[in-house]
Formats: structure tokens, C-alpha cells, sequence
């Protein structure tokens, strides 16, 4: 099997970033939390790689902090999706055609009215803004996505002929299900899964840019951005970086969806068999 | 077809009930009382009970519930605690902003993705079609709020030719309102243009490897008749339910991009409703922005019942 | 009129054709018979310049006198459609879901500028009336999904004569249909052929639908043509050996299981069962669709019993109520005198008596599991043996495969090999009766007259019963001693598999074997009497 040339590139960036938010646990070039006014919009130097902000924190520094939340909330939020919306969509999937299955859907179909941002401002009218609750508002917003593709993978694989032996063997729904069904629709939830990832950093950006998300003194991408906007004439830098640092994320999960795509597309597994 | 409209319609409206008790519900949650929670710490009892009435937080949960939707079926919102005037009165204003915005940003996408996708379709593998799938590679991961910075950088500081943000209103006819829309309109609608345009062009390719398209073959079409006569108004069927999923992510977009330009638009609102604790024009500006996402459900289940003929019966 | 000369293909350098000359004529239908693999449909492909990219032909085909495989694709556009027509396998999909079918058969007419749109509508209305489907039932208003798989391949026929052309290709135009629908689409095109003067050429697998339609009839095997001449004659002279083991193995029988005394294993009696059927309205619920009525019948050990009927006639849908799969609406199923009920309350004990075999070599089996743990999922219903792995690898050899064999993923093995499997996974619980549920209607003839001759042998042995489900009266005629005819949910008429193929008593069964093509029987006895041809 060929491994496609963007699945390596998208990996590679995948990696990187994951390497930078995992290696900011134990070392960053400056603290973030120390303000220093004196040194406030320095340009890019031996000391400061990338210069600091207005006031006078490390960008590098704050990037690679931002990298680190930003995966976090994004990761956690596919594993709320899949926690809950897989067990629904296979569950909907094993009662097809029941009012279980319509319950299910239906409650889907509820929560896809609500966009993840109208999620999380009713979350923060309640609440109050926080990472966690960003974390929730975009777990939520998964949870119909991984459901219905569950169940979608999952009916057609029901129709099947080996499922049906499965029954002659006396095999019940829920143990179908874990044997037969799941194993066979993982490549689709890998896919699903990278795919709402690079969706989630695209939400935690905007949540945090309008407030919504971690709050100071925890530096994120999306806030970095609505901090650097008053200054964009002044220092057009300090809106530029966060911005490429999530856009080359983004597009580093999606090229290694569209990657795992094509290694893992059952349609072009059947055609070579 | 009547029947089949008249089936989603009933749909839509238990959808909108469904969604209108859940953000009953989330914002009847909020821990002790509302209105002493919009008054904050300094208010006095007095100012509580009395807004406690206006609220019409008196009386059973089912009570509060029913008053609450029958006065959005009369359009009657509420009153702003904030801005002391109808939320209805603050809604209708900016919706005179965002309604615009979100259909000059739908129009525009959908005006590049159709196009570009049907290019990239018919050229399959070829040159234009690489150079077009990496555009849309980088269009998809860029966050639509700082893809507006830059244009504020470059067109309204750099070149001067657009403002950098703010509205000056309808009054003076559609020029003006149309030339400030146009930044922000342009920043929602490019990342949702590059996802609609691979779309298209994905289920463009899908089709063309069915059965029909070689039977249209062998009566004699080209393959670039076959993809105008056959392929596309079928490749339209997963094409519309992109659209009616990507409505949900323009109403975020918009909201973000409101904050970016500084539109007086809803996202303007429910950002200040929120900070000023005037719940009830959270509460309003959510169920608006819901059932704009429900209804455009509907209309897209309608269309689909339009394009394929096999809807129609059920 | 037709001449292939010294075609050949390749496919991203993969051969795929060599050496195929053939020459048909006007009026005449040219069969072309092959197993699955063999370049059939290849050479259609390559005939009317419709071949994947990738492809590397050489040769001449000339139409005419012209050569075809020298003109621009411009030019082959203007050609197909007008002076060459195809129809496909499937005519489920073979028409665009989204356009009315008079839509589809004007296009044809339109696109070659042959014909104003009022006039293409008016001869696409003729047209449609010609295969059969006239405008008062069938208006030009009318979608795909209205009609049925026979009216639809009839739609495609019509569309492939509107401009007549001087060739037709059916590439296994009747493949995907029942048989009675066969007949008539088969009737059809015999009946253009000679109205409207063209070349056919006739694909299919099956040497008795071209015994009886076709004039010259070539056989292909791996990419080229091992024999070729008129019909008759290479049937009563089957030069070549490759000839001679298709049509043994076409009306194979295996060696005959004697009867024991009857004693009744799986007794059904008044069996009904219903689907609900969605809502027309909010209000509305029209009653349920019931898919088997009624039906009664005794299947003796040691036996096998036959149950032939044509789609949707409710044969899946006993079958899966016999399993113990399917709820009952009304009625009872007994296995060995107990109750069997559906659903998780079955006990154990008694799936383990019965195990079954289904059509589709390929959906049958999970891909992420090895073959041993796929024979072994029966086991589920007894508890894990001590000597599983024993028991597997005996399981595997009773069907003539090898014990290594137990390690490899499914993938590794042919359509053949993979029936067997199937057949070795119902083995391993020791059962009493195997339900084969059209297990062998995937295969090509040579290896389904193997896979025959492995049920047969096996019931010797080990004194199985057969319930042997199937839509093709030639199989059920090979394996089975008695036979149910099933239609729209009923059993019409059950008895002898050969009383009731000899003397068919209900005017469906009748119908049934009337439709079904056979090879002309003193063509037959030719060739047993006098295998030495003169030439």
C-alpha cells in the first residue's frame, strides 16, 4: 500500500505542533505570565525570537503555550464526540427503523440547529467564559457529527451477509456491535475524528478571539489575535503569527485526513481486492 | 410534493418548539435568580422584585414557558433590562445588518465554489485541478476572523479602498451599506467557498462514475455533455446538504466577523447582552439565530425535493 | 458488416484481450459467451470507444468501412448513439434518476441533432411503444424509480434503437432480471433484430440463452476466443475442451443421495409475516405488506428440499423467519418438534442444529477476522470447545480446503474458495440442516458444479439436510428431491423436484419453466451419441 504524499506532509505537521505544545509543558524561552512593559513590541531579536507584545511577553513563548490549549481543547472535544456520539449512532444503528433510532436522530438533528459558538454563548451566559466550557461547547457540537456517521457506517454494514451469520451464531446486537461493527467502521471514525480535530482548533480560535474561551492569564491563539488587532498597523507581526501558527495546524490535520482518506477508503480497498 | 412540504413543515415547527424549550431550559438553570444575577451584587429587593415582574418570572416553570413562546409567536421578545427598550424593537434593527451580510456571504461562496468545482471536476487530475485543490486546501484552514485582519491590512489600511470597519447605515441608499458589507462578506464567504468547492467537486467526480453517465455515454454525449446534462443536477444533491450545514457556520462566522469590523449586527448584540448579564436578549438572539438554522433545514429538504424526483412521493 | 481483426488490449500494461477477430452481419445476433474475467465486456468497450484510461488497443475493428479504432473521439461520439448502441447489466442504475425516461430516449435523438425537440419527443414516444412500454401507461412523464428492473432495461433498449443503429451491443442484458422477465426482454430484442435489420451482439454467461437467440456464437476465455462458429454447430461439435467442461458444468448434476424413511425435521405450518410500510401521510399508515402468507410445509431428514421463486416473492423473508431472524405475524416454525421463536429467545441447543450458507461470497465474511476464528463463530452457541482448532482444521478438509488455511484473511481466497469456507463455518456446530440461501448463484458455472458436488457429497456423509433456496430451476433441479415454488408469499405448488419440472400442475410454475432458456435437446444427444465430429 502507497502512503500518500500528503497524509506524510499533513503528519509531519500534525507532529511538529504536537511536539511544540507537549515540549511548552516543561520548557518555554520566557515565562507568559511575567508582564514587562519596558519591553513591550521589541521586533525579533536573539532573545526574543519573534519579538514580544504589548506587554512585553515572549510571542514564541506564548505561541507555543497557545499550541498547547489549543490542542487540548480541541482533542478533548473530538473525545467527548466520539464518547458519546459513537455508543449513540451504533446504538441508534442495532435498533434502525425503532423510536430508539428516531429518538436518536432526532435529538441529532436538535443539535445541529444549535453552531458551536451559540453553544458556547449559552454555556458562558450561564456560566461564565472558560477553556472548559469551550471544551463542552465544541464536545457538544461533535457529538451529532460522530453519531451520524456511526449510524451511517454502521446501517450499511447491518445489511451485510456476515452480520446475518452472526445472528445464526447466536450472537446479540450489543456483541455484534463491538465485534463486527465497530472494528469496520473505524477507519471512517479515524477520518471523522482528524477532521473535527482541525475543526475544533478552527472553534477554540474564534471562541477565545470573541472571549469565550481560556481566559488571561493563559495565552491562546485566538485571544493573541484580538489582542494584536488594535495594534495591526503598528505591529502587523504580532497578527500575522498566531494566525499562520493556526492555519498551519489546520492544515496539517486535514491534509492527514485527507491522507488517511485515501489509505483507509473501503471503496478503494474493494477495488484493488 | 404539497404533502412532502407540508411533512417537513410540521417537522420544522416540533424542531423549533424542541429547540426553544432547551434554551428555555439552559438559561431557567442559571444557578439562583435571574434577576437578581442581571442586577448584580448592589441591587436593592425592590429593584429585583420589580424586574422579577417584567421578566414574568412569577408563576410555574410550564407558566413562564408558555408566556415566554407565545410572546415570540406575537413578536413580542421581552424588554431589554440593558438598553430599557423592546428586544424586538433592538432585534429588527440589527437584523438590518446581519441578514445581509449572512446572504451576501451564502450568495458569494456559493457564486465561486459552483465554478471552480465544476472546473476542477472537468479537469480532473490535471494541472488546474492541483492548483485549485491546494487553493482550497489553504482556504479551508484559514480562520475566516483572521483572514478579515488581513484584509483589513491590506484593502482599508494598506490600499485605503475599503473602511476598516463600522456601518454607515441603509439611509443613504444601497451603495455605501453594500461597500462596507464587502470586506466582511468576502472573509466569511472564501473559507466556506473553498469547503463548497471541493465538495462539488468531489461529488461532480462521484457521479461521473456511475452507471447512467455511460449509458449517456454510449448514446453518444461527450464526456463534457455528460457531466452538464447528467452529472451535475445530481451531483447537486450532496451539494445542497453542505449548504444547508454550512448556514450553521456562517451564523458563527458572522458573529465573530461582526466583532472583527465592528457591525452593529447581532453578533454585536448578544456579545454586549452577555457582558451587561441582559439575558433576555441572549435568550431572544439565540432563538432567532436557531430558527434561522432550522428554517434553512426546511428549505433545503424542500430543494432537495426538487432536484430528486424520488422525494417527492414520500 | 463487422470485423474485429487481431484486437488487442492492455490496460496500464496488464493484457486483458489478444487475438480476437470475429465478423458479424446485419440481422444477425452474435453471442459472446465467457466466464467472469474472461474480456467480454472488454471487447464491448473497446468496440464502441468507451475503454478506461490506461488503455492500450491495437488491432482493427472495422464497422463498416470504416475503422474505429482510427477515429478521433469527436467522431466516436458522432458514431455512438447513431451507427453503435450499448445496453448495460444493470438497469437499476443504468438511467439517470433525476430525468424522465422520456427525456432520457429524445436525448439520444437530440444530441446526434437528428431531430427537432417536439419531433424526439414524438419518436421517443414511438420508440418506447416499440420495446413495449405504451404511452398510455408509461407516459414520457415518468421517472426511473417508477418502474421496475425489466421496464427499465426496456427503457435502455429503447433509448439504444431510437436512431436505429446498424449494431447493438447487450452486454448480460438479462443478467440482474427474474426469468419470466428474461423471456420477454429476450423475445424483444430477437423481435428488433429482425425488424429493424441490425447486428446484435449478445454477452452473457449463459450458454442457453445463447442456444436460443443466437446465430454465431464465440467462446472466450482469458482475453481471447478458443472457439467460434454458427450456434448450432459448435454446440453439437465443442471443439475445444474449454467448450465441452462449460457446458458439462451448465447442466451438471451430482451423483444422486438414496432417501431414508421420511421423519420430519422442520415442520412450518401457516408461517405469515408483515413489514410495516411507511407512512403516505402525517395520519395516514396503509396496512403492512405481507411478505409471506400462510405458508405450510415439511422438510424430512436427511432430505433436501428446494424453494424456488423470483424476487420479492418472499423466499429472504422465510428464510430469515426459518432462522429464527424474523418475527412471525402468524403461524409456527418447529425444528426436531420444538417452537422456533425469533429474536434472542431461541434457545442455544436449537441454532446449533441449523446453520446457513449465504449468496454473497464477498459480504459474507467480516475482513478484519482469520478464517479460523471465522469457521469457529458458531461456537458461540455450544461454548468453546477444548479442541476447537482440531475441529477447524477437520471442518476446513471436509470442504477440500487445507488447515493452514485457518491462518490466512479472507481476502486471500477466490468466490469459490469462499463459498466453501462459508460452508465450513455451518459445518462446525455438527448440524442437522443447512439452509443455503442462493449459495451458488455467484459463482460461474464450472465452479458452482464443484461446489454442487461438495453439498452432495457432504450430505452423504454426514446425513445433512438441505433447504436449498434459489431462483434458478436448473441448481434446484441438480440438488434437490423435492421442490417449493413460491410466489408473492405463498407456496403455489410443492411435490417432486422432477414431477413438478416435468408436469408442472399451477400456471405460475409452468410459466416459470417456459421462461427459463435451455440448450435444444437433440443438440445434446448429438454430442453424447456422436462426440467425434465430422468436420
Amino acid at each position: 500500500m502507497r502512503v500518500p504524499a500528503q497524509l506524510i506532509l499533513g503528519a509531519g505537521l500534525s507532529v511538529v505542533f504536537l511536539a511544540v505544545a507537549l515540549l511548552s509543558l516543561v520548557w518555554v524561552p520566557q515565562d507568559v505570565t511575567t508582564l514587562s512593559i519596558a519591553d513591550r513590541l521589541q521586533p525579533p531579536s536573539d532573545l526574543h525570537w519573534l519579538g514580544t507584545d504589548h506587554f512585553g511577553r515572549d510571542v514564541l513563548s506564548m505561541l507555543m503555550v497557545g499550541a498547547r490549549i489549543s490542542i487540548a481543547v480541541a482533542l478533548l472535544a473530538v473525545g467527548i464526540g466520539i464518547a458519546v456520539g459513537v455508543p449513540l449512532g451504533l446504538w441508534a444503528a442495532a435498533k434502525r427503523g425503532s423510536w430508539v433510532d428516531e429518538v436518536i436522530m432526532r435529538g441529532n438533528d436538535l443539535i445541529f440547529a444549535f453552531p458551536s459558538l451559540v453553544i458556547a454563548i449559552l454555556i458562558t451566559a450561564v456560566f461564565g467564559p472558560s477553556a472548559v466550557n469551550a471544551i463542552i461547547a465544541i464536545g457538544i457540537f461533535n457529538i451529532p457529527v460522530f453519531a451520524r456517521v456511526t449510524r451511517g457506517g454502521a446501517l450499511s454494514l447491518w445489511t451485510l451477509d456476515y452480520i446475518l451469520a452472526a445472528r445464526v451464531a447466536g450472537k446479540k446486537a450489543f456483541r455484534i456491535s463491538l465485534e463486527h461493527i465497530l472494528p469496520n467502521i473505524a477507519n471512517l471514525l479515524i477520518v471523522q475524528g482528524t477532521i473535527q480535530f482541525s475543526l475544533g482548533i478552527l472553534a477554540e480560535a474564534g471562541l477565545s478571539y470573541v472571549g469565550l474561551g481560556a481566559q488571561p492569564p493563559t495565552p491562546s491563539w485566538g485571544r493573541m489575535l484580538a489582542e494584536a488587532q488594535t495594534l495591526i498597523y503598528t505591529a502587523p507581526r504580532l497578527a500575522i503569527l498566531p494566525g499562520l501558527a493556526i492555519v498551519f495546524m489546520v492544515l496539517g490535520l486535514n491534509l492527514m485526513g485527507d491522507g488517511l482518506r485515501d489509505l483507509l477508503d473501503p471503496r478503494l480497498r474493494r477495488a484493488a481486492r | 410534493m404539497l404533502r412532502f412540504a407540508l411533512t417537513r413543515f410540521v417537522s420544522l415547527t416540533l424542531s423549533l418548539i424542541a429547540a426553544s424549550l432547551v434554551i428555555f431550559l439552559v438559561i431557567e438553570v442559571i444557578p439562583g435568580d435571574p434577576a437578581a444575577y442581571m442586577l448584580g451584587l448592589n441591587a436593592t429587593p425592590e429593584a429585583v422584585t420589580a424586574l422579577r415582574d417584567t421578566l414574568g418570572l412569577n408563576g410555574t416553570l410550564a407558566e413562564r414557558y408558555l408566556n415566554w413562546a407565545g410572546g415570540l409567536l406575537r413578536g413580542d421578545f421581552g424588554q431589554s433590562y440593558s438598553y430599557r427598550v423592546p428586544v424586538a424593537e433592538l432585534v429588527f434593527e440589527r437584523l438590518w445588518v446581519s441578514l445581509p451580510l449572512a446572504i451576501y456571504a451564502l450568495a458569494l461562496s456559493t457564486l465561486i465554489a459552483f465554478p471552480v468545482g465544476l472546473i476542477a471536476a472537468a479537469r480532473r487530475g490535471g494541472v488546474t485541478d492541483y492548483g485549485i485543490m491546494g487553493v482550497t486546501q489553504l482556504g479551508i484552514a484559514v480562520p475566516n476572523f483572521w483572514f478579515a485582519m488581513l484584509l483589513v491590512l491590506v484593502f482599508a489600511i494598506n490600499l485605503r479602498w475599503f473602511s476598516a470597519g463600522g456601518f454607515p447605515g441603509w439611509q443613504d441608499g444601497l451603495l455605501p451599506g453594500f461597500k462596507a458589507l464587502t470586506l466582511p462578506a468576502v472573509a466569511l464567504a472564501l473559507p466556506q467557498a473553498s469547503i463548497l468547492a471541493r465538495v462539488m467537486r468531489s461529488a461532480l467526480i462521484e457521479t461521473l462514475g456511475q452507471d447512467y453517465i455511460r449509458t449517456a455515454r454510449a448514446k453518444g454525449l461527450s464526456q463534457r455533455q455528460a457531466l452538464t446534462r447528467h452529472a451535475l443536477r445530481n451531483a447537486l444533491i450532496p451539494v445542497l446538504t453542505i449548504i444547508g450545514l454550512q448556514f450553521s457556520f456562517l451564523i458563527a462566522g458572522a458573529i465573530i466577523i461582526e466583532n472583527v469590523f465592528f457591525l452593529p449586527g447581532l453578533g454585536r448584540l448578544i456579545f454586549q447582552g452577555i457582558t451587561q448579564r441582559d439575558l433576555i436578549v441572549v435568550e431572544s438572539v439565540v432563538m432567532l439565530l436557531v430558527f434561522a438554522v432550522i428554517s434553512v433545514t426546511f428549505l433545503v429538504d424542500i430543494a432537495y425535493a426538487a432536484v430528486d424526483p424520488r422525494l417527492r412521493r414520500r | 458488416m463487422i470485423r474485429l481483426e487481431n484486437l488487442a488490449l492492455s490496460i496500464h500494461g496488464t493484457p486483458i484481450l489478444r487475438n480476437m477477430s470475429l465478423s458479424m452481419a446485419e440481422g444477425q445476433v452474435f453471442g459472446l459467451v465467457g466466464e467472469s474475467g474472461s474480456g467480454k465486456s472488454m471487447t464491448a468497450l473497446a468496440m464502441m470507444g468507451l475503454l478506461p484510461p490506461g488503455a492500450q488497443v491495437s488491432g482493427h475493428i472495422h464497422l463498416g468501412d470504416t475503422d474505429l479504432l482510427t477515429r478521433t473521439e469527436p467522431q466516436m461520439c458522432a458514431l455512438r448513439g447513431n451507427e453503435l448502441a450499448m445496453i448495460f447489466q444493470e438497469p437499476m442504475t443504468a438511467l439517470n434518476p433525476v430525468q424522465t425516461i422520456g427525456d432520457q430516449v429524445a436525448e439520444t435523438l437530440l444530441i446526434h441533432g437528428q431531430a427537432t425537440r417536439a419531433e424526439a419527443r414524438r419518436i421517443a414516444q414511438d420508440r418506447l411503444a416499440r420495446v413495449g412500454l405504451p404511452p398510455d401507461r408509461f407516459p414520457l412523464s415518468r421517472y426511473p424509480h417508477e418502474l421496475s428492473g425489466g421496464q427499465r432495461q426496456r427503457v435502455c433498449i429503447a433509448m439504444a434503437i431510437a436512431l436505429r443503429p446498424r449494431l447493438l451491443i447487450a452486454d448480460e442484458p438479462t443478467t440482474a432480471l427474474d426469468v419470466t422477465t428474461q423471456a420477454g426482454i429476450l423475445d424483444l430484442l430477437k423481435g428488433l433484430v429482425a425488424d429493424e435489420g441490425m447486428a446484435l451482439m449478445l454477452i452473457t454467461h449463459d450458454l442457453a440463452v445463447v442456444a436460443g437467440l443466437a446465430d454465431h456464437l464465440a467462446v472466450m476465455q482469458k482475453g481471447a476466443i478458443v472457439e467460434q462458429g454458427a450456434t448450432e454447430a459448435v454446440f453439437r461439435q465443442m471443439n475445444h475442451p474449454y467448450t465441452r467442461q462449460l457446458f458439462e458444468a451448465s447442466g451438471h448434476k451430482p451423483a444422486a443421495t438414496e432417501q431414508v424413511s421420511p421423519a420430519p425435521l422442520l415442520e412450518a405450518e401457516n408461517v405469515t409475516c408483515e413489514y410495516p410500510v411507511p407512512r403516505t401521510g402525517l395520519l395516514h399508515r396503509p396496512p403492512p405488506f405481507r411478505a409471506v402468507d400462510r405458508v405450510s410445509f415439511t422438510l424430512n431428514r436427511g432430505e433436501s428440499l428446494g424453494l424456488v421463486g423470483e424476487s420479492g416473492c418472499g423466499k429472504s423473508t422465510l428464510t430469515r423467519a426459518l432462522l429464527g431472524l424474523q418475527p412471525l405475524r402468524g403461524g409456527e416454525i418447529r425444528l426436531d418438534g420444538q417452537i422456533v421463536n425469533a429474536g434472542e429467545r431461541m434457545p442455544a441447543g436449537m441454532r446449533r442444529q441449523m446453520q446457513v450458507v449465504f449468496q454473497d461470497p464477498y459480504g459474507s465474511f467480516n475482513p478484519r477476522h482469520r478464517v479460523g476464528r471465522l469457521v469457529a463463530e458458531p461456537f458461540h452457541l455450544t461454548g468453546r470447545p477444548a479442541d476447537a482448532a482440531v475441529r477447524v482444521a477437520e471442518a476446513l478438509l471436509s470442504v477440500g480446503l487445507q488447515p493452514e488455511d485457518a491462518q490466512k484473511y479472507i481476502h486471500e481466497f477466490s468466490g469459490g474458495q469462499r463459498q466453501r469456507i462459508a460452508i465450513a463455518r455451518a459445518l462446525i456446530t455438527h448440524p442437522e440442516l443447512i439452509v443455503l440461501d442462493e449459495a451458488v448463484s455467484a459463482l460461474d458455472v464450472r465452479v458452482r458444479a464443484q461446489v454442487l458436488d461438495l453439498l452432495a457429497d457432504l450430505r452423504a456423509r454426514l446425513g445433512l439436510s438441505y433447504l436449498f433456496i434459489s431462483h434458478d430451476l436448473n441448481v434446484v433441479r441438480a440438488i434437490t428431491d423435492r421442490v417449493l415454488v413460491m410466489r408473492a408469499g405463498q407456496i403455489v405448488e410443492q411435490g417432486p423436484t422432477e414431477d413438478i419440472l416435468h408436469a408442472p400442475q399451477h400456471p405460475y410454475t409452468r410459466e416459470l419453466i417456459a421462461a427459463a432458456p435451455v440448450i435444444p435437446a437433440d443438440w445434446q444427444d448429438e454430442r453424447t451419441h456422436d462426440a467425434r465430429p465430422l468436420v
